[in-house]
């Protein structure tokens, strides 16, 4: 038996996942959820073999939910429009049904998923997470998870990025979040005029620069408002000169 | 008046002849004469000019143009009048003392004629690059004006469709309900015209259609609350001009938040302006990084500004929780 997960924020569109379903006796539906929250707690609790998943949803869009699991399901997108997010599935051969899609398409893409489940999906949906175009809405918040609790961060809260193994943390003023994603990620998504890569491991908010000291001969840091230094790479120094303009 | 204008000048010159001592029938053939090779002089620069008219760079050309004609119009009268009249010695004698007075007589209209030529082609161009840019600037602005109001959501669309296919296997005579409505709906956004206002009861009864079908999408969370007060005013808008303020308000309110949300809607006659104020909840703990107003209502102030040529129609505040968007709407005395 297969679980399956539905999450979708208008009911309707459910519910003719769900029809479609019936006529698939060997999926059994695990839940159906109303947004992200619900399909983060939704996906731990019932391990589903296969999800489908909206992508314009409530607070958290279906991109960000997929960032806060341990482990990803296998994924069917369902969506109305979007033509980037639609790019990225093509790209990574993931599927996904366009609203409204009939059942045949349907039957096509649980039928393309157990041809394909058995290899590893895992691979593609990091890489379509890694190159979707972000949303204007994405640019300007991270949501992260701390055990169970999930949080929204607004960029403007975020002070600075440090890489850790294959996480990097992101502090704030109270705490840090740790984040499975990488330097050049951040690097690429966040608003250049807003945050500054100063070290191969470190990325600051501008806003929260107050000094650039020197530590020795040729090298030095940046001092925070909170006190806390950040090393400055040589490259860095020079780009950061430029970008502030002294 | 071409025509009038030579004959009054013939006599005038037959007349100053006659007082020269010439005799009237010397008198009258060297008018006729001069003055009919004259007019036609004049008359093929008006049909040259008509054809060619000199550039901008080379406007040397009409003086060299009006020089040449004098010189050939000159040339041609003496040796004619020296054919017709050559027998009288002393009309000769007149004739050559008076050669440059008539040169200068005759090169002075045709500059005359060249330069009011040539200020009425100026002017006639200036109205027609003048008429050209208005012409220019109406169809962008109508081309503009027409896109910022179909700006028609593919998302609400789709969805919708989604929605009438899923009734459709439950319940069909629900589905068959939102394809009326959906079907009105889109009737309603594409027949509208810019230039006509719309009554404010037409204006909300479209709304309506729009909120109904939004409702069937989001009916579990979505609230309306639409508070109409004019007293039974006649009072007009441009159309669909609330449209995307409430989509924005929707679309912030449900996307914005999980809980149930309530968009309200009132509107009331003020000083002579139709007051709307637009409300819906937003969280202000995640939205405090994002301060853009969203291209729904950026279009509405463009749409605004087009329509009234004022920049302060419309205003948004955040308040309590709440999303509030007001707009002023003149209403023009009938």
């Amino acid at each position: 038996m297969n679980k399956v997960v539905i999450i979708d924020d208008e009911p309707l569109a459910r519910s003719i996942v769900v029809e479609y379903l019936q006529q698939h006796p060997s999926i059994e539906i695990a839940a159906e959820c109303n947004d992200g929250f619900q399909g983060v707690k939704a996906i731990m609790q019932h391990k589903p073999d296969l999800i489908f998943l909206d992508i314009q949803m409530p607070k958290i869009n279906g991109f960000e939910m997929l960032e806060l699991l341990d482990s990803t399901p296998s994924v069917i997108f369902t969506t109305a429009f979007d033509e980037f997010a639609i790019k990225a599935f093509e790209a990574n051969a993931i599927d996904y049904l366009l609203k409204p899609f009939s059942k045949e398409r349907f039957d096509l893409a649980i039928q393309k998923w157990n041809e394909k489940k058995n290899t590893s999906s895992k691979k593609s949906i990091q890489s379509l997470l890694e190159n979707t175009t972000k949303q204007p809405d994405e640019r300007n918040r991270i949501v992260v998870k701390n055990g169970s609790d999930i949080r929204i961060v607004p960029m403007a809260d975020v002070m600075y990025i440090e890489a850790y193994d294959d996480y990097v943390k992101i502090f704030t003023k109270d705490t840090y979040y740790l984040k499975k994603k990488t330097m050049n990620y951040y690097e690429q998504v966040l608003d250049s005029s807003q945050f500054f890569r100063t070290h191969r491991s470190f990325i600051i908010n501008l806003q929260e620069l107050t000094k650039i000291e020197p530590l020795e001969k040729n090298t030095y840091v940046v001092l925070l408002k909170n006190g806390k230094k950040i090393p400055l790479s040589r490259t860095g120094y020079s780009k950061l000169k430029e970008t502030l303009g002294v | 008046m071409y025509v009038t204008w030579w004959i009054v000048w013939g006599c005038i010159q037959t007349w100053v002849l006659r007082h020269l001592e010439l005799n009237w029938h010397e008198a009258i053939i060297d008018s006729l004469l001069s003055n009919g090779l004259l007019s036609l002089a004049c008359l093929a620069a008006i049909i040259l000019y008509r054809y060619y008219q000199p550039g901008k760079s080379n406007r040397i050309y009409r003086l060299v143009f009006a020089l040449s004609i004098t010189i050939l119009y000159s040339i041609t009268f003496k040796w004619i009048i020296t054919y017709l009249l050559g027998a009288d010695e002393y009309y000769i004698d007149f004739l050559e003392k008076s050669m440059p007075v008539r040169s200068i007589i005759s090169l002075l209209m045709l500059t005359f004629l060249t330069i009011t030529n040539w200020l009425l082609y100026n002017i006639q161009e200036q109205k027609e690059k003048e008429q050209r840019r208005n012409d220019a600037e109406q169809l962008v602005k109508e081309a503009e004006l027409a896109r910022l109001r179909q700006q028609l959501q593919p998302h609400f669309l789709f969805n919708s469709l989604n929605s009438i296919s899923a009734l459709a296997g439950t319940k069909p005579n629900e589905a068959r309900k939102m394809i009326q409505q959906l079907s009105d709906f889109l009737r309603g956004t594409l027949k509208k015209d810019d230039q006509q206002t719309v009554s404010l009861h037409e204006e909300i009864e479209h709304l309506k259609l729009y909120l109904e079908i939004e409702k069937v999408r989001f009916g579990h969370r979505l609230q309306v609350d639409i508070n109409v007060d004019c007293d039974n005013k006649d009072v007009s808008l441009p159309p669909l001009l609330l449209q995307p303020i409430v989509e924005n308000a929707i679309k912030f309110g449900l996307y914005d938040t999980i809980d149930d949300i309530t968009i309200s809607i009132s509107c009331h006659f003020e000083n002579n302006y139709l007051q709307v104020q637009i409300k819906n909840p937003f969280d202000s703990d995640t939205q405090q990084a994002n301060e853009g107003t969203g291209f729904g209502l950026s279009s509405v102030q463009r749409r605004l500004f087009l329509l009234y040529a004022r920049n302060d129609l419309m205003t948004t505040e955040k308040k309590n929780g709440q999303f509030i968007t007001s707009l002023k709407i003149p209403q023009i005395k009938k």
